[in-house]
Formats: structure tokens, C-alpha cells, sequence
């Protein structure tokens, strides 16, 4: 992966819609080969921050850069794992459809016939996910973890330099989630990965390094000891209203509530 | 049977039945699969108000229909991008505003009243062939525009965020799929009326997609069901003497329905055989 750079640089950055600010005063450097995962309560801003790195949001305040450039001028490719699609139960394309969609960009419409790189490419892809007997499968007969490797593979297929996943494991069940992280692991070898999660036990025991979102952000690098994990979300739930809190006091009140206090 | 073929006016009427099934498999399709069918009855009710407007001012037919309901399907759209949650209400108003003020301009225009009726199911048995030409042209612009875009189309059907993301222009071409639904609805109603418009936009890709595992599969199927329908409810018409645009529409809901059926069929024979 080269040298370690930084991936994802936010500076006093802000967003707010009409009359509700949603994220203020974030400050986070995202480096490259890191594994982050972003954890916080619902409605605490985590998919808005997903949605500014990836572009798909302008920040209202603040500088956002990914790979040095502004979100969306080509800094760098971004797979886009979004948390579900609402289409129609029965739309038509197969699993490689939809890989190939990753593969298509405005100056290839001249090109009427795809060429079979693209095919090899998007065939790859779904190897590397464990998806490729599915290929001809009609999207809409997959399962919800199928559908989002599948999704994934579109994301892979991209080429990107960085992978984001909005709650990639919501439909899995929790069997399914851990092979699911160990396959995000295993692509965290070649790829920078921000992964948003409400399931703070799954993602800890993979993640590198954890930022809790509730309008503002800590950040934590995780060393190792399961002490310094519980440490990260003790504190992240101190000041702000994490679920990491009733988490971590459901589990253990004696062992956690006598921890330091983050800054 | 084939001797109705020798009158100019049921092979005219072939013609448009095939030239509309072509067009409407192709947009519908697009319409079903960005679930936009809501939005393409508001713009064909709106083209009532472009009608008006055309006998009140006394411009020609197409000008005022097309130019009325581009303006209404430009805002339709615009309000759907920047308010998706309030977009059926204004839909909705604007589907019968654009149908009461139609009315009310007829109602203002001194001497000769049209029949409004006659825009309803249309009259596909005196379609005359300056009018098929006009509907061959838009054809081929929809059908280039719609294959040159297509796998923009495709990506900003199935997901628009991973679309924009990946640099297509979303916003252009949501506005370019609903000026073409203008277009193709208003030319498609003047030849078989506003019911069956909506029909055959809906009713042949609702089939198709079921049992089709590709976009272009699902438009060439709409485009051949289209075809089956009206050329079928052109006979039924003609064998027991029936309004031609009612008699295309029932045979299509019946095809309809009896899909339906045979899903629930398939599944119930599906559940047995695990069992």
C-alpha cells in the first residue's frame, strides 16, 4: 500500500441542515491502511459524516479533504457501500449487473459493447467475495448478506483506495457478521476501510481504531488490551450519550464505571 | 381476419399500436423500475391543461401540450429531487390543476368545443400518418437517447448514490428521463388517449420484470407484451365490435392479473415440492 499518508482530513468541520446542526467542530485524520470504525447513537450524525467523505454532501464549515482534495475532484476512489437499497423487489439485473455498474463512467458511453475486461474485472471481484456462482443470479433472489457482498464487489471493482461501509451488517445475522469482518480484514491488507457500525463488540474485536460521532467526534486508536478497548468506549460515552455506555455498565458495572475519565 | 388489414385505416391503426408499444416499453420500463408511475399519470393529466391552453391561444396541438406539460414535469421533477417526502402532494395538485385549468380554458374559448372524452381513451382507429411519422421520429430520439445513456440509466435506477459517486451527472438525467416521459406521453395520448398511455407504461414492464434478469430484456419484453396487447385488442375490437383503447387495456389487465396468479401458483408448487 506505499507509504502511510493521510486518507481522510476534517479540520473544524461542520454540517447542519436547516435549523439543526448534525456535526460540529470535527477534527480527524483518517491515515491510510487504517480500519476505522465509526460508532455512536442513532441519529448522532454518523451516515451524514459517511455521506461528506464520500461527497454525496457538501460541509456546511470546515475543510474536508480526502487523499488532499475536496470529496468528489478525483483525490481519490472511494467504493461506496451503502447501508441497504430501496429498490423494487424485482429489479432486473444479476449479481454481475450490478458489479458492473462499478465499472462503468460518463466517458465509456461511446463504448456500445462492454469489453471483457470489464466482465474478467467484475467476475474477479465476486470470487474475491465468494459470490461468483451467483453471477447470473437475479439480484433480487439473493439473500440480504449475499445482496451485500455483492455490493461490496461493486464497491471492490471500482478500484478504490478507500472502502466505506454504512452499516454493511445491518441485514446478517451474527454468524454471518463475523466472517463478514474477517473478509473486511482480509481487504484491509491492500485498502484503507471506514466502516460505520452500531455493533460495537463485533466491530472491536477487527477495527484498528474507533471514532464515536454524536455531533462531535473522539477518536481512538486502539493498542490492544481489552482494557484500553472498554477505556475508548467508556470514555467516548462519558460525554456524550453513547450506547457504548449502557453497553459497557450492562456487562460489567464494577469493572468499568471506576475507569479514568477521557479528557 | 386478414382482410381488415386492407383498410388504410386498421393498418394505420397497427402501426400505432406498434410504434406506441416500442415507445412506452421503453420509458415505461424506466418509469416502473424508478417507480416514477405516480408521477408520469400527473404529467399525462397535466397535458389536459397544455390542451386548453392551445385551443384558448390558438396555437397549434403539439406546441401547447408539450410545452404545458414540459414546464409541469420540469417542476415535478425538481420538487422530487429537492423534496422527495412532498412529492406525491405535489403530484397530486398539480395533476388536477393541470387537468381543472384545461377545462376552464376550454370553457373560455369562444365557439367550437373539443370533447375532452375523446383525449381520454383516444381514438386509435383514426390516427392519421402524419401522426405516425411525427411518433417514428420521437421514437428514434428516445431510443438513441435512452442507448447512449443506458448504463447511466441502469446505474441511476438500481442506485443513485453509487451513480453520483461514481461521477454520472443523477441530477441531468432524472430531468432528461422525465422531459422524455413528457414528450412520449404527450404524443402517446393524442393517438390512444390518456388511459391507455398509462396502461401500457405500466402494465407491459410490471410483467416483464418479473420474469426478466436484465434491463434491456425487460424493455424488449415490454415493448413485444405492447405489441400483443394492442394488436389483440385491436381484433377483440373489431370481432365484437368494442371501443378499441378499452378493449387494449382490458386484455392487458387480464394478462395482468392472470401473472399474478401464476406467481402464486409457481410459489405454492415450490413450497410443496420442500415439503
Amino acid at each position: 500500500m506505499g507509504e502511510i499518508h493521510p486518507m481522510v482530513e476534517m479540520a473544524d468541520l461542520s454540517f447542519s441542515y436547516p435549523g439543526q446542526e448534525v456535526l460540529s467542530a470535527i477534527n480527524f485524520t483518517v491515515y491510510s491502511g487504517d480500519f476505522v470504525a465509526i460508532i455512536g447513537p442513532n441519529g448522532g450524525g454518523k451516515t451524514t459524516l459517511v455521506k461528506l467523505i464520500v461527497g454525496l454532501l457538501k460541509p456546511s464549515g470546515g475543510m474536508l479533504r480526502v487523499n488532499g482534495k475536496t470529496p468528489g475532484r478525483g483525490g481519490a476512489v472511494i467504493g461506496y457501500v451503502p447501508q441497504q437499497i430501496k429498490h423494487n423487489d424485482n429489479f432486473p439485473a444479476s449479481a454481475l449487473d450490478v458489479v458492473l455498474m462499478g465499472r462503468h463512467s460518463p466517458d465509456k458511453r461511446w463504448a456500445f459493447f462492454r469489453g471483457g475486461d470489464d466482465r474478467t474485472a467484475a467476475l474477479q471481484a465476486l470470487e474475491k467475495m465468494g459470490m461468483e456462482k451467483y453471477a447470473e443470479r437475479k439480484i433480487t433472489d439473493l439473500s440480504g448478506g449475499q445482496r451485500q457482498r455483492v455490493l461490496i464487489a461493486r464497491a471492490l471493482v471500482t478500484e478504490p483506495d478507500l472502502l466505506v461501509l454504512d452499516e454493511p451488517t445491518a441485514s446478517i445475522d451474527t454468524k454471518g457478521q463475523a466472517v463478514f469482518f474477517n473478509l473486511l480484514k482480509t481487504l484491509n491488507k491492500d485498502l484503507t476501510i471506514l466502516v460505520v457500525s452500531h455493533d460495537l463488540l463485533v466491530v472491536s474485536s477487527y477495527a484498528k481504531s474507533i471514532a464515536c460521532v454524536n455531533k462531535r467526534l473522539h477518536y481512538h486508536d486502539i493498542v490492544g488490551s481489552t482494557t484500553d478497548l472498554m477505556n475508548a468506549f467508556y470514555a467516548c460515552s462519558v460525554e456524550e450519550v453513547c450506547p457504548v455506555e449502557t453497553v459497557v455498565r450492562g456487562l460489567n458495572k464494577n469493572t468499568f464505571l471506576d475507569l479514568p475519565r477521557h479528557d | 381476419m386478414i382482410e381488415i388489414l386492407q383498410f388504410e385505416f386498421m393498418r394505420n391503426a397497427l402501426y400505432a399500436g406498434f410504434l406506441t408499444s416500442i415507445i412506452c416499453g421503453i420509458i415505461g420500463t424506466l418509469i416502473v423500475v424508478n417507480r416514477l408511475v405516480f408521477l408520469a399519470g400527473g404529467i399525462a393529466h397535466s397535458a389536459y391543461g397544455g390542451i386548453g391552453m392551445a385551443f384558448f391561444f390558438g396555437l397549434p396541438y403539439m406546441v401547447g401540450a408539450i410545452g404545458f406539460s414540459f414546464v409541469v414535469a420540469m417542476i415535478m421533477a425538481g420538487v422530487s429531487l429537492k423534496a422527495k417526502e412532498r412529492a406525491d402532494t405535489i403530484v397530486g395538485v398539480l395533476w388536477a390543476v393541470g387537468m381543472a385549468s384545461g377545462i376552464l380554458l376550454l370553457d373560455l374559448t369562444p365557439g367550437y368545443n373539443v370533447d375532452l372524452m375523446s383525449y381520454l381513451f383516444g381514438s386509435i382507429l383514426s390516427v392519421p400518418r402524419s401522426d405516425l411519422i411525427t411518433m417514428a421520429a420521437i421514437g428514434v430520439v428516445i431510443l438513441f437517447l435512452v442507448s447512449y445513456f443506458f448504463r447511466d440509466l441502469l446505474a441511476m435506477s438500481y442506485d443513485e448514490e453509487f451513480a453520483q459517486i461514481r461521477g454520472m451527472p443523477v441530477k441531468r438525467l432524472y430531468y432528461m428521463l422525465i422531459g422524455m416521459v413528457a414528450v412520449t406521453v404527450v404524443m402517446v395520448v393524442q393517438v390512444v388517449g390518456l388511459i391507455l398511455v398509462i396502461a401500457l407504461l405500466t402494465i407491459p414492464p410490471s410483467i416483464s420484470e418479473k420474469y426478466t434478469k436484465s434491463l434491456a430484456k425487460m424493455m424488449l419484453s415490454s415493448c413485444f407484451l405492447g405489441m400483443v396487447f394492442t394488436t389483440g385488442g385491436l381484433w377483440l375490437s373489431y370481432r365484437y365490435d368494442m371501443t378499441s383503447g378499452a378493449a387494449i387495456i382490458f386484455l392487458a389487465s387480464v394478462v395482468f392479473f392472470l401473472s399474478l396468479f401464476l406467481d402464486r401458483v409457481i410459489l405454492l408448487f415450490k413450497k410443496n415440492i420442500v415439503l
